[in-house]
């Protein structure tokens, strides 16, 4: 295998700006056309990447075209993992629709279905008990890190650093434990309602908690001995893939890939939900826009989502025996203990579960900062109890339009680290 | 206060619990928008969404409705019914969820000033327009180019046509795929079997 730093159309290492204006190919922005002079050389090799390709992080198909060992042409082809989530939700009542968002991305799940949740609370005005909100707080930072091991482990192990894989799969799985303990569930949790959570906080789970967060900066300072200083990651990640913060305003791009192409910009600070206000955490933002960035700017926010979990956490031992879900007997389902002595009760839950509960008529936009950046959740009611129209705004679809921009003029053994590093989980793509 | 009028196309305008809804007309979709990105400061479109209303209010929805103290049960009525909601324009929107990256802190690193958005305003808007069916929209691709794809979804499932669109294509579906499942009159169950006994 010939030796990839040697090649000239290699980079140096050190990262500037190496864009001049901007990178999105012209005509069609997500696709880079071969140029002309290229084409009628027959010496530019199509290539299928993809989409049962490992690296694709489940089934993106990336047509490339190679001219020796650049990318001179890419185009994506996504859809393979289309499940029709809107269509199937607008036949199923706002109850039983819970299951769904969770699996669209099912690798910051939790964020997703609280995005999901927010919106139709926002719809019904209903109000939620701070604990709920406290500890959906704590779940979704819990599920930023797991999402971000998982994009570390991956995209680490596809360069090359397998240990990587199992040292952030180790962390990965105390987090599925704690959702465990939670939800019953190590995945898909279906934790949280629409006004509230589905249980009381189990005892034993603040113990559990506590132990990771105290463990989790070690855990970091080990992913950073393995990874900063090391010099093939550095070598396959800085200054590739870069994309300037213009590009990534003007292709959507959010979350992490967007504060690493240098945009200061977070949800959770700037357009405040949950209780993220009432929190101390940072921003961290990188101003290269090359892989190397994004890999720091998930790095860092896996130290602040510790953060805040631990002052969630503090929170929330002071709110036992407060309630956690809101007490309105139209949308929630009644105590269960009840079923057993109150024909109301029984009545209610049978009306909830059957026919679902009403939901006034109106549109709504509701979005949060999931692991991928601004996951939005769009939603039609006309009153009745199923939703007239919901769409997901799903980032990972976004950030895969950036692709082309960030390949201009790369290797082809960057393809792998770049399509890695915009961290696109493609249940989320294809919805 | 963002004044909404100024918009080129203006049609009306009503505020919303998360973003305010600007109704703009279909012909003048795209000045609209280039207003919007220059003069009001939204660099960024998140989302573009077509809604089918076919059948719309066509139903009963009558029943109670929740709400956050919940609803007396010694008198069940004192909330009101639920109203029917109100009939649309034509039978689809196509909705453009816009961002201003505007808040205390939001800067580009570095760039100060640059893709700061002018005065203050609304951090978000929602962009609508109505079609009825074979009616077309133009295409906003040319001035936020992440509507590439999002045209495209929308093409493949709603079945809205986007005029001057670079690489109008279906983009989940397959190629040859007949029909737009989103669409109200598409039903569930009524897709073709690929791979079936017969077969």
């Amino acid at each position: 295998m010939t030796s990839i730093a040697s090649s000239p159309a290699r980079r140096p290492i050190v990262a500037e700006p190496q864009y001049d204006g901007s990178r999105i190919p012209s005509r069609v922005p997500t696709i880079l056309d071969v140029p002309e002079e290229l084409r009628s050389s027959e010496d530019v090799l199509q290539v299928n990447f993809g989409p049962n390709h490992p690296s694709t992080h489940g089934v993106l198909r990336l047509i490339v075209d190679l001219h020796g060992e650049e990318v001179v042409g890419v185009s994506a082809v996504i859809g393979y993992l289309h499940t029709g989530f809107e269509k199937s939700m607008e036949s199923k009542t706002y109850w039983k629709c819970v299951t769904y968002p969770e699996r669209i991305d099912y690798v910051g799940y939790q964020n997703n279905e609280l995005v999901y949740v927010l919106a139709v609370e926002q719809l019904l005005g209903l109000e939620v008990p701070a604990k709920a909100t406290w500890m959906r707080m704590l779940l979704c930072e819990l599920n930023r890190i797991h999402s971000h091991l998982v994009f570390l482990g991956t995209s680490a192990l596809e360069l090359g650093a397998i240990s990587m894989f199992w040292y952030c799969f180790r962390e990965r799985e105390t987090i599925l434990d704690l959702f465990e303990l939670v939800t019953g569930q190590r995945m898909h949790t279906r934790y949280f309602q629409v006004g509230g959570l589905a249980e009381d906080i189990p005892q034993g789970f603040f113990a559990e908690c506590r132990k990771f967060v105290e463990w989790m900066p070690h855990a970091l300072d080990d992913y950073r001995g393995i990874l900063d200083r090391n010099q093939i990651w550095l070598e396959r990640t800085k200054g590739i893939g870069v994309l300037s913060a213009e590009d990534a305003i003007a292709l959507g791009q959010t979350g992490p890939n967007l504060r690493a192409s240098g945009v200061d910009w977070d949800l959770r600070r700037d357009q405040t939900y949950l209780a993220y206000d009432q929190v101390d955490f940072q921003v961290p933002v990188y101003p290269n826009g090359d892989v190397y960035d994004r890999y720091r700017v998930r790095m860092e926010e896996m130290a602040e989502s510790t953060k805040i979990v631990r002052q969630c956490l503090d929170k929330l031992e002071r709110m036992e025996g407060l309630p956690w879900i809101a007490d309105d007997r139209k949308v929630v389902l009644p105590p269960r203990e009840e079923l057993h002595t109150s024909m109301e009760s029984l009545i209610h839950h049978f009306k909830i579960v059957t026919e679902g509960f009403r939901v006034p008529a109106g549109e709504i936009y509701v979005a949060v900062e999931s692991p991928r950046g601004e996951a939005g959740c769009y939603l039609v009611s006309d009153g009745g109890p199923k939703p007239w129209r919901i769409h997901f705004r799903a980032p990972s679809f976004v950030a895969l339009e950036a692709t082309a921009t960030c390949l201009h003029r790369a290797l082809v053994a960057d393809l792998i680290a770049v399509v890695g590093s915009l961290d696109a989980v493609m249940g989320d793509t294809d919805r | 206060m963002t004044d909404w009028s100024a918009l080129p196309g203006y049609v009306s305008h009503r505020d919303g619990p998360e973003m305010p809804t600007v109704t703009v007309e279909t012909e003048r979709l795209r000045e609209a928008c280039t207003h919007a990105r220059d003069e009001l400061g939204f660099a960024m479109c998140v989302d573009v969404v077509a809604t089918d209303y076919l059948g719309w209010a066509g139903k009963g929805v009558s029943g109670y409705i929740g709400t956050a103290s919940g609803r007396d049960m010694m008198h069940p009525a004192d909330q009101g019914l639920q109203v029917l909601p109100a009939p649309k324009p034509k039978r689809f929107s196509v909705s453009y969820h816009l961002l201003a990256l505007r808040s205390g802190a939001a800067s580009i690193a570095g760039k100060a000033g640059d893709a700061r958005p002018k005065g203050g305003g609304a951090p978000r808007v929602r962009l609508q327009c109505w079609v009825d069916d074979g009616e077309h929209v133009p295409s906003v691709v040319s001035v936020w180019p992440t509507c590439d794809w999002h045209e495209r979804e929308q093409y493949d499932l709603m079945g809205i046509v986007f005029d001057d669109h670079p690489n109008l294509a279906r983009i989940l579906m397959t190629d040859d795929w007949e029909g737009h499942p989103l669409r109200k009159d598409y039903p569930i169950g009524g897709e073709p079997v690929r791979f079936s006994d017969e077969q």
